[in-house]
């Protein structure tokens, strides 16, 4: 029997033992989600290991103490004894008398991610979303566009007068705010539709190496 | 309407409202397994986002360097492998340069999986297309979108070494690629973060790429808005994208084979909603007229 074989007898085994969950759960299930939970672990463990400190933070510092033992100077690659130090600190979490020092390096973590993010989500998911909503209502010779326009604004402009909750929803407020809820309810059953979509993918997927890959029926 | 009609008419909704969780499974399972035996085409209707992501690969001249970043792992790929399949066979047939990388550390392998499969097409075997020369694989490396950020100066920095060890320097493909400045288009396959608005965020507006994608069903709608404001040449979205692109390629794959699934699937899941409301709202009628006669 090939590895490759084994391999798709095992796969075959785990899938029909996570599925064997709907009937209701039982040890066959709980088998397979501990070990893919297990291997998991491990994974994440080996990919941490060889592609973020190894590489990121012991060449680097390899590099910087070569180049001072042999060039008689300071390196930059020095500086990711920095880095290397607040990883450091967050495993003190382990340690309840000095676990608090591990606050240091989520406060650089946020710090940094909240001021990275800040700027890019500015310009990409709000500027460029605003301009992209400032659209000509009626384009000549094009009713297609004209249609996609009018709601492009109108869903915009209704949904968010629906957000704004420093003015009572009554009258023509209201009734904007009203017209908002449609769009954000249609908005959500097309949400809704497409997760649908994508979780039947992935039964399909699993089905089709089943019957074809495994059992090889088609 | 007699008092025992009325019951047994009650039982029923009730009933249905109450159904085993299990059959409606049941249903699901068949309504997917069978489909898979039948080879029925759907027509498949071709949206303009994914016309979008077909037109910005084929107006690209022969030898422009696509980079290709494949951030998804195995949970994903009935959604996504087609769309690297798919890229992959147009890519190769307009004798454009690949350039692939991760953003997942699965992603790469995923690439050589789809990379295997194309290469089974005999019209692409006879191009004897070169690692190294016609397409390559960076691989992973960690930094999520500081890495796209990063690309955007320098692609050693990021990539010192392909796949395999090999210096970036020393491969003839990336030779000349410095940044994004000589990639004629990146096409991003995301599941998830990192993934395409990163991709949007850090490469588009910063250093102004050109970008299409291939998304998960699930993070599709998230997309929509940036090809109606240019950021994105185009989308695709889930299987039913997979399956726009195979077509648009004249070339009918696992996507197009699985939309007669989905179809019956999504037909019968919203034959349990219409059933689930009819019985919803019947019982709430019943329970009302019911108070009013006791009121």
């Amino acid at each position: 029997m090939s590895s490759e074989l084994i391999g798709v007898w095992i796969g075959a085994f785990l899938t029909l033992g996570i599925f064997s969950f709907l009937y209701k759960d039982n040890p066959f299930y709980k088998f397979s989600e501990a070990l893919f939970v297990g291997v998991s672990a491990g994974y994440w463990f080996v990919v941490t290991f060889w592609q973020y400190f190894l590489p990121k933070l012991i060449d680097n510092l390899v590099l910087a103490y070569t180049v001072l033992t042999s060039q008689g100077r300071v390196d930059y690659h020095w500086v990711y004894l920095l880095g290397g130090g607040l990883g450091v600190l967050m495993l003190l979490r382990l340690f309840p008398t000095v676990g608090w020092l591990s606050r240091w390096s989520l406060a650089f973590i946020v710090g940094t991610t909240a001021g990275l993010q800040f700027t890019r989500y500015l310009e990409s998911n709000g500027i460029k979303q605003v301009q992209g909503t400032i659209l000509p209502l009626i384009v000549g010779g094009s009713l297609n566009t004209t249609v996609g326009n009018i709601v492009i604004v109108v869903g915009t402009f209704c949904g968010l007068i629906y957000f704004f909750f420093s003015k009572e929803h009554k009258g023509a407020f209201g009734g904007a705010a009203r017209v908002g809820v449609w769009f954000l309810m249609i908005t959500f059953g097309a949400l809704f539709g497409y997760t649908v979509m994508s979780r039947m993918s992935l039964l399909i997927g699993r089905m089709d190496y089943l019957f074809q890959i495994w059992l090889g029926l088609y | 309407m007699d008092q025992g009609h009325q019951e047994e008419e009650k039982s029923f909704w009730e009933k249905l409202l109450s159904i085993d969780r299990r059959i409606i499974f049941l249903f699901i399972t068949v309504a997917v397994a069978v489909p898979l035996f039948f080879r029925l085409s759907l027509h498949i209707a071709v949206t303009p986002v994914a016309e979008g992501v077909y037109q910005a690969v084929q107006s690209l001249p022969a030898g422009s360097k696509v980079l290709v970043s494949f951030d998804y792992d195995p949970g994903s790929m009935p959604e996504l492998q087609p769309m690297a399949e798919a890229f992959f066979r147009q890519a190769f047939r307009n004798d454009l340069k690949v350039i692939i990388m991760g953003l997942w550390p699965q992603g790469p392998l995923q690439a050589n999986m789809a990379l295997e499969e194309v290469f089974k097409d005999k019209d692409i075997a006879a191009k004897n297309l070169k690692y190294g020369v016609d397409y390559v694989n960076l691989g992973y490396t960690a930094g999520n979108e500081v890495v796209i950020d990063r690309m955007g100066h320098s692609f050693e920095e990021s990539y010192p070494k392909d796949a395999y060890g090999t210096p970036i320097g020393e491969i003839p493909l990336m030779r000349g690629v410095r940044n994004y400045d000589n990639i004629d288009l990146i096409f991003n396959l995301s599941a998830g973060y990192p993934g395409t608005q990163e991709w949007v965020q850090y490469g588009v507006d910063v250093f102004h790429v050109k970008l299409a994608a291939g998304n998960t069903a699930v993070q599709a709608p998230s997309m929509y808005p940036y090809v109606q404001t240019g950021q994105l040449s185009g989308v695709l979205g889930g299987m039913k994208g997979g399956a726009e692109y195979e077509t648009l390629l004249g070339i009918p794959g696992r996507a197009v084979r699985y939309m007669f699934s989905q179809a019956v699937s999504h037909a019968v899941i919203c034959l349990f909603i219409i059933i689930g409301n009819l019985a919803y709202f019947s019982l709430r009628r019943r329970r009302k007229s019911q108070m009013e006669v006791q009121g």
